[in-house]
């Protein structure tokens, strides 16, 4: 196995400017991820959970500190080799799911494997479809879908172009307890079959206790890592 | 990827989803209305230059100091040209012992090509059109000319060496053209005659025309066939050698119809820049979801221009389509009234229109769109955040730049393009710094109220700037739809009324200096108002600054034309009343001593005269030099007696001249004229009548027009209109929603919204009759130099109206939000 962490943080800050002053969200962050793993990065609301999810997955700026994913120093790229970096390795699962309403489930799915230029994007997008359980729900549009299977969808979407690493933010959050234990077996479930790092925020224990290795954030700091 | 394949995909489902509607319907009317436009200005145009084209007598008309070569004959023969051959030299005509100089013109059969002559039995009888032109053997003679030779029809005339028979009197002939005082009276004859008379030998000096008529494509044709021949006697005269007053009033007609050209392509750019910055709006998810996804910023650019070009084309063509059906309407419409039948139209606005279209869809949304490509990532983690706001500069510079890059197309003249942008953008800040006011005090007010006028009020005052930009948006399309309902009226018959029916129609010259009181008498007696006569003197230019005036240093032909003739010119202690300086001042008490001229502004550009030159004139041998004080504006179409140059009356005392006048006659008073010729029998009388009617005829066609193209000027008003309410559509849709979730009733809710639109119904029409009224006077007297007066009931109509149209149009909007469920409506939003 490859030793080289696929995600590596060092010195990471995160500062905005506020009618108080700097505020700082995110101080001195140093953290590295082996590829395979799956960690959970957990802490109250406010602690900077999801601010350090979007600077791991070149989303937004640091204010100071450098980050590598699958090799290549991020924020020495402008926002077009990001965004090409994550066209190739990355996958995501959002809280709100973040399904474009206009297009279909397949549609959906399809649509960064289009991005990447994939000729059979659709038969692939199918195929994802079918593993998390929609194969006759291909041609409905989000809001005919539940939150449950919106998700799903979002899941199939997440891991359709075979991303190196999959970061998912609060994927259970808009979901009822039922739904989220099934959406949670599955994101692990494709985790394993799919060999990707998952990086996962959640402020639930349980579901941070599926995870490898756990790192907890506290007023904007790593406060403790359990491995 | 294939970004094409994508953008087209993409198309298709926003279009399914609803997304595009606007922005498309936006583009539609937006090509609907330039294409139609631009067709039936096509067509208007060449109607009213086929109308004008009668005071040439001809489409086009070579003018020749040489006989004309049979080249250009045989060339026009080739191309199915119509064409008619006449001489016109100056010759003395005898009638027992009188003698009297006329100007002679010898005509064929087929004179005149368009056009008709009018003819009369007796001097001032009833006219009558005819098709004739005088048999060999016969002449037909104007009435001025009947009068010096004291004859009358039936009697014989000597011409050179032929004898010929006055047969009828020339009442009206359609290329009389020139300075109407400069020329001498008229004779019409047969061109058969003219070997007889022996009038015209080798170096005999005349004018020899060919006059042309056919179709516009082989005129144009035929003058690129004609460029390359060397011929330096001969000049090319189209309808825009006519008659000045005609071209005042075509140049004016292109200017209204120019101006509602201009105004709908920048309300269409309007109405497609708000549907835009709402499409862009509701896409900022899409976009952010897409980065998240790896598309690049310059993918995510490129795929909404291709998106956005798609559907500009898409909606291009049948835009083109409606745009020639709708004027298709309108020559049934007006069927005869302009002529007989409107020429076709050329293909040329199809091609302007798709690009003028695509010019504007490009300037209006796509900086609107360039937004999306900055949407940061970021924001699929959190929602709040949006791209910086777009510049408005940007926005307002590039629209500008569009507007100036079609306005050759659209009114041909960038002085009017500037005029109207400037305007629109004045109109946009006095509406932008006047709600912004009139929301303070609202919020003022609002601790004072109850229910549902305090929600309402709150709602409007909350969204502040976007509110103050829905009310310039909603602004500019009231105040143009006020504009084209209200005050074009107004506009239009000022300009009509230039031409009151008291219009003088007779001109009398050759008034002497001992005649004029007891002719004062005869005229105010008969008439009963005080009648002007004008003082005027023939004058040659030799000398501006001390600089001898040589013709041919003027590339201009009309500079050249002007310079070798002699000019009328006339003094005058004070201005008159139908002119205005546009520099320098009129003279005073100095006058007693200096010696002045005032000149008109467009002679002295022709020629290059400023104020403060020295101009030297030579009259009657003597010369004349004096300051240029001031230049003027005169009004040519008011066919009052006007002059090129007015000295101060001590500057020309002593000089010889005669007076001239004119005045409105009824026809049922015409006997005075039997009179006038019997009691001054050296005094000419000119008809101008038939002139009048010419151009009051153009006028009502012009007005017609632009009524008609002011109709798509409304439609692009009614979606700036539609458009700008749907830009707080969705934040009033999510409000009424939670406010339902809350527990509002439904009554509640509506009452809310109610006074929301009432209150921006209200503060619109005050606004915007605030702005049309002030953007009319402007218009009146700057570019149309017309005297408007402003509805007062604009006042009522127009907040009464917005707040009707603003109430009714905006609770249909939200209708479908308030009667769906609260959680549908937030899931959607």
């Amino acid at each position: 196995m490859n030793s080289t962490p696929i995600v590596r943080a060092e010195g990471l800050q995160k500062q905005v400017v506020s009618p108080e002053g700097a505020l700082t969200i995110l101080n001195n962050i140093n953290l590295s991820i082996q590829r395979g793993q799956s960690l959970a990065i957990v802490g109250v609301s406010g602690s900077g959970k999801s601010t350090l999810l979007g600077l791991l997955a070149g989303l937004d700026r640091p204010s100071a500190g450098r980050v590598w994913l699958n090799g290549a120093d991020l924020y020495s790229l402008d926002e077009d080799g990001r965004a090409a970096i994550r066209s190739r390795t990355v996958g995501f699962v959002f809280q709100s799911f973040q399904l474009l309403p206009g297009l279909t489930a397949l549609e959906n799915t399809a649509l960064p494997l289009e991005l990447a230029g994939h000729k059979n994007a659709r038969e692939l997008a199918t195929e994802r479809l079918a593993e998390v359980g929609l194969k006759a729900r291909l041609s409905h549009y989000p809001n005919q879908l539940s939150g449950g299977e919106q998700q799903r969808v979002a899941i199939a979407r997440a891991f359709a172009g075979y991303p190196a690493i999959l970061f998912a933010d609060e994927p259970t959050g808009n979901l009822d307890q039922n739904t989220a234990g099934r959406i949670i077996d599955l994101l692990f479930r494709m985790n394993q079959e799919h060999g990707t790092t998952l990086v996962m925020v959640t402020h639930d224990e349980a579901i941070a206790d599926h995870c490898e290795r756990r790192v907890v954030i506290a007023g904007g700091e790593l406060a403790g890592a359990v491995a | 990827m294939n970004l094409s394949r994508f953008a087209l995909t993409a198309l298709r489902r926003d279009w399914r989803s609803g997304e595009l509607r606007l922005i498309g319907i936006a583009i539609l009317i937006a090509v609907a209305c330039l294409t139609s436009v631009a067709f039936f200005t096509d067509r208007v145009k060449r109607a009213t230059e086929l109308q004008a084209s009668e005071l040439l007598a001809a489409d086009l008309v070579l003018v020749s100091s040489k006989q004309i070569d049979e080249i250009y004959i045989e060339q026009a023969s080739k191309l199915n040209l119509r064409y008619s051959r006449n001489e016109s030299f100056r010759s003395v005509v005898l009638k027992d012992e009188r003698l009297e100089l006329a100007e002679v013109k010898a005509v064929d059969g087929r004179y005149p090509i368009r056009g008709r002559l009018r003819v009369a039995d007796t001097l001032f009888g009833a006219e009558s059109a005819t098709d004739n032109v005088p048999e060999p053997g016969a002449v037909w003679l104007d009435s001025r000319l009947l009068q010096s030779l004291q004859a009358e029809p039936g009697d014989r005339i000597g011409l050179g060496a032929a004898t010929l028979r006055i047969t009828k009197i020339l009442t009206y002939e359609p290329d009389r053209g020139g300075d109407l005082f400069n020329i001498a009276p008229r004779l019409l004859m047969n061109r058969a005659d003219l070997p007889a008379s022996k009038l015209l030998l080798p170096g005999s000096r005349a004018q020899y025309r060919l006059l042309l008529g056919g179709e516009g494509a082989r005129l144009a044709q035929y003058q690129q066939a004609i460029k390359n021949i060397d011929n330096p006697h001969l000049r090319v005269d189209s309808i825009r050698d006519a008659r000045p007053e005609i071209r005042t009033a075509l140049e004016r007609a292109e200017q209204f119809l120019g101006l509602a050209a201009l105004v709908s392509v920048a309300l269409a750019g309007l109405a497609i820049a708000m549907s835009a910055g709402r499409y862009a709006g509701r896409h900022y998810d899409h976009c952010a979801i897409l980065r998240c996804l790896g598309l690049k910023q310059r993918q995510i650019t490129r795929l909404y221009l291709l998106q956005l070009l798609m559907l500009a084309l898409l909606f291009s063509l049948p835009g083109c389509a409606l745009g020639y059906l709708a004027q298709e309407g309108l020559n049934r419409l007006l069927a005869g009234m302009i002529t007989e039948s409107l020429p076709r139209p050329s293909l040329f606005p199809v091609i302007t229109g798709l690009a003028a279209g695509l010019v504007a869809v490009l300037a209006f949304a796509l900086p609107q769109l360039s937004r999306l490509a900055r949407v940061p990532p970021l924001r699929v983690l959190r929602r709040d955040l949006a791209p910086l706001p777009l510049n408005n500069y940007l926005i307002y510079t590039l629209g500008a730049g569009a507007l100036l890059l079609l306005s050759p197309w659209q009114s041909g003249s960038f002085r009017l393009t500037l005029y109207t942008l400037a305007g629109l953008l004045l109109t946009a800040l006095v509406l932008a710094g006047a709600a912004r006011l009139m929301l303070c005090l609202l919020q003022y007010l609002q601790p004072g109220l109850r229910g549902a006028a305090r929600h309402g009020l709150a709602s409007l005052t909350r969204r502040g700037s976007q509110s103050v930009a829905q009310i310039i948006g909603l602004g500019i399309g009231v105040t143009v739809m006020l504009l084209l309902t209200l005050i074009r009226t107004d506009l239009l018959e000022g300009w009509q009324d230039r031409l009151p029916p008291q219009t003088p129609n007779y001109f009398l010259i050759n008034i002497q200096p001992d005649q004029v009181e007891d002719l004062r008498a005869l005229l105010s007696g008969t008439l009963g108002r005080e009648i002007k006569l004008y003082p005027m003197i023939r004058g040659r230019l030799t000398h501006i600054n001390e600089r001898r005036l040589d013709p041919e240093v003027f590339a201009d032909p009309r500079a050249r034309r002007l310079a070798a003739r002699e000019f009328n010119l006339s003094y005058a202690d004070r201005l008159q009343a139908d002119n205005a300086l546009v520099s320098g001042r009129w003279w005073g008490t100095d006058a007693a001593d200096n010696k002045y001229f005032s000149v008109e502004e467009g002679i002295a550009e022709t020629l290059g005269i400023k104020q403060g030159d020295s101009l030297r004139y030579s009259i009657g041998g003597q010369a004349l030099t004096a300051e240029v004080l001031n230049l003027r504006q005169v009004e040519w179409d008011s066919f009052n007696v006007n002059f090129f140059v007015v000295a101060n009356t001590e500057a020309m005392r002593g000089y010889p001249g005669a007076f001239i006048s004119s005045f409105y006659l009824p026809a049922a008073e015409r006997s005075l004229l039997i009179r006038l010729v019997r009691q001054f029998p050296s005094v000419t009388i000119l008809d101008v009548d038939a002139l009048l009617k010419q151009v009051r005829v153009i006028m009502e066609q012009v007005v017609r027009a632009v009524e008609f193209v002011f109709i798509f000027t409304l439609l692009t008003g009614g979606a700036v209109l539609f458009a700008a309410l749907q830009t707080t559509h969705d934040q009033r849709a999510r409000e009424a929603a939670l406010m339902s979730a809350l527990g509002a009733r439904r009554k509640q809710i509506l009452a809310g919204l109610t006074a929301e639109f009432l209150c921006l119904g209200l503060l619109t029409g005050l606004l915007s009759a605030l702005a049309a009224s002030a953007i009319a006077l402007i218009l009146a007297e700057y570019v149309f130099n017309i005297d408007a007066v402003i509805n007062p009931a604009i006042w009522l109509i127009a907040p009464l109206s917005c707040c009707c149209i603003i109430v009714l149009a905006g609770l249909l909007g939200t209708r479908q939000a308030l009667s769906s469920s609260p959680v549908t409506v937030l899931r959607r939003l």
